[in-house]
């Protein structure tokens, strides 16, 4: 009785303390260009950018199982696109981002079709393959790639709006990738979703179970591709240059990293990883400089060096020490404050179960 | 002529890969872990040799045998902390875990000896060998004839010896292996320094035939190529794939240009792997429900 009676106000609270998080969101959201520097806001747009390529990636990855080496090269197509429609016919930014995760997903569906055969680690190598090709095609593509300078993108624009500095293209960055967040975290409730989650767990017992393996592999390389693209739109235009460079193999690993270090199968992971790879390189260049006159070395000429050894052992740390990633670390932090916050609440409904029973 | 002196070349060249491809094949066969970071295991060993030969008074065949001692060492310390304690975790956990170490390893090679080419001993001959009247640079030949023979002695050893069999036991069913009294983590760890000494090998040798910088361990991302060609669980298939893999790559540089040698293995091994998904020679494995 007392739990059915206490329930509505609970659930109204809830709702109550969901809005009050979303209209916060929303403020930080339209103040952050106002009150934060340059350098925040660009790690902030770059951030965004990396969330929404780390969650296709972890649509393909972590939900379905089917383990990519290539996302950076689907997230190359997006930016490509993205230049050659801006700089060709001065597409305007809404257009290229819908046209690059279209085209990001032909290019994945088409090199995902190993994957109809492939598991594992053969699939992994097989999308090897689709990096290294990819990548190819773009250092060889003479005038309509650039080759290996790539292509400077014209100024990219939003219905004739020019989108000319950061604080204004960080205001088409962060919608994209709310929606993108949302979306992802819809289709995880839809049986094309839910299909993926039992692909993952046993492939074979997903088909006896009739869910069609090939169409559904093909349907989650697609739509971690079209991510890609998305993100690659994203990045294109905020960087207004493209270069084979930016999207080789240590990208896909990093991509991947972001996935495992912040959870794999998990939304909500997808961010905290994105956010924590992005922010480690910067960490990393700051300490690093901080201690440079100390121990006498230069910073810049170690940089890239230190960068691979932290991001190897953050990976391997992770996999070892935490497999589910900082979002199992997070809930646990959490669960446990919450226990020490409310002893009184939680023996409350303790006694109430107790005396119904 | 032409035609007949490149495929030498490239099958000398393919040798090297078969011997890096055991490296891959032993440690999947133990323990179903693919490890990316073969390469860098590869770069690693020649650094060592580099390193133990530059110290007074040590000669290349003592430095050959420090660099494996110290490469063996790397592989036992790598495999007891953190590959056994991946026991039981998905196969992307794994692959993952040797990517993360290869980047390790890549990191640390580069700060400690930078970016540099530096010079191995000269332990292979130069002077060109004539076969069946067609020149063959001497250092490559002589690499492949290490590769063959490492390459057979490890067959003889998986087929044979008694320590052999229960490396394939563990390889077949651990659970099973473990009931016959077969010490399965010993034998994967024994499999790591197995691969410590093919790849340190090999490192050596493509060091000493084309310098050594910390890139030389890009020569593993070919090598998974010609893994996933030859079959990831058949020992002699990967050798015979690497002499194909050498072949092709020399081909195609060759014949199309040098900036398709990247690419060329690759989509061999996509069009191989869409008609057989197992390998040219690899066997499909058993799946429960």
């Amino acid at each position: 009785m007392d739990t059915i009676a206490a329930a509505p106000p609970a659930r109204a609270r809830t709702a109550a303390a969901r809005a009050v998080v979303y209209a916060g969101a929303a403020l930080v959201f339209l103040a952050l260009p106002w009150v934060s520097s340059g350098y925040v806001l660009f790690l902030v747009c770059l951030c965004s950018i990396n969330v929404v390529a780390t969650l296709g990636l972890n649509i393909t990855t972590g939900y379905t199982g089917l383990l990519s080496l290539s996302h950076a090269a689907f997230v190359a197509v997006g930016a490509y696109t993205t230049a050659l429609l801006s700089n060709h016919w001065g597409a305007s930014i809404p257009l290229c981002i819908v046209a690059s995760a279209v085209v990001a997903s032909l290019v994945g569906g088409i090199f995902g079709l190993p994957s109809f055969r492939l598991k594992g680690v053969y699939l992994a190598v097989a999308t090897l393959a689709a990096q290294y090709t990819i990548i190819f095609i773009l250092r060889e593509g003479g005038k309509v790639t650039g080759g290996d300078s790539g292509l400077a993108l014209t100024m990219p624009h939003l219905a004739g709006w020019a989108l000319d500095s950061n604080a204004r293209f960080y205001f088409v960055i962060v919608p994209v990738t709310a929606l993108a967040i949302w979306v992802a975290r819809n289709l995880f409730q839809t049986r094309i979703g839910r299909a993926f989650i039992a692909i993952r767990e046993r492939d074979f017992t997903a088909e006896a179970f009739g869910i069609d393996l090939l169409r559904h592999k093909a349907v989650s390389f697609m739509l971690g591709a079209a991510y890609a693209g998305v993100a690659g739109s994203l990045l294109a235009g905020f960087m207004r240059v493209v270069t084979p460079e930016q999207f080789g193999l240590t990208e896909s690993v990093f991509y991947l990293a972001a996935v495992v270090v912040g959870g794999a199968g998990s939304i909500a992971g997808s961010i905290v990883g994105a956010v924590f790879m992005t922010l480690v390189p910067e960490f990393l260049a700051f300490a690093l400089n901080k201690t440079q006159g100390l121990l006498q070395f230069q910073a810049l000429a170690v940089l890239g060096s230190v960068r691979e050894i932290a991001f190897g052992a953050i990976i391997v740390a992770f996999l070892v020490l935490e497999p589910r990633g900082l979002i199992e670390v997070f809930r646990r932090v959490l669960a446990r404050v919450r226990a020490r916050a409310a002893p009184a609440g939680g023996s409350a409904t303790c006694d109430g179960s107790t005396g119904e029973s | 002529m032409m035609f007949l002196e490149y495929t030498l070349i490239g099958i000398a060249a393919g040798g090297i890969y078969g011997l890096v491809a055991l490296g891959f094949v032993f440690i999947f066969l133990a323990s179903g872990v693919f490890n990316f970071a073969t390469g860098q295991m590869m770069m690693l060993g020649a650094y060592f040799f580099f390193a133990f030969s530059r110290l007074p008074g040590v000669g290349w065949p003592l430095a050959i045998v420090l660099a494996m001692a110290a490469s063996i060492a790397l592989a036992s310390v790598v495999e007891w902390l953190v590959i056994r304690r991946l026991i039981g975790q998905p196969v992307i956990a794994a692959v993952m875990v040797t990517l993360g170490l290869g980047w390790m390893l890549q990191g640390t090679a580069s700060l400690v000896w930078g970016q540099v080419p530096q010079q191995l001993p000269n332990i292979l001959p130069r002077s060109p060998v004539a076969v069946g009247g067609i020149l063959v640079p001497g250092r490559s030949l002589w690499g492949f004839a290490i590769a063959v023979v490492v390459a057979l002695a490890s067959v003889l050893f998986f087929r044979y010896s008694r320590t052999g069999v229960a490396l394939r036991a563990t390889a077949s069913d651990q659970i099973t292996a473990y009931s016959m009294g077969i010490n399965v983590p010993a034998s994967v760890r024994l499999t790591w320094i197995m691969a410590a000494i093919a790849t340190t090998f090999a490192g050596i040798i493509t060091g000493a035939i084309n310098g050594l910088t910390p890139d030389l361990s890009n020569v593993a991302i070919n090598v998974l190529a010609v893994v996933l060609l030859g079959g990831v669980n058949s020992i002699g298939g990967v050798i015979l794939a690497g002499f194909i893999m050498g072949w092709v790559e020399t081909m195609s540089g060759v014949y199309l240009g040098g900036k398709w040698r990247e690419v060329i293995p690759y989509a061999t091994v996509l069009i191989v792997l869409m008609l057989r998904p197992n390998g040219l020679f690899g066997s499909k494995p058993v799946e429960r429900i």
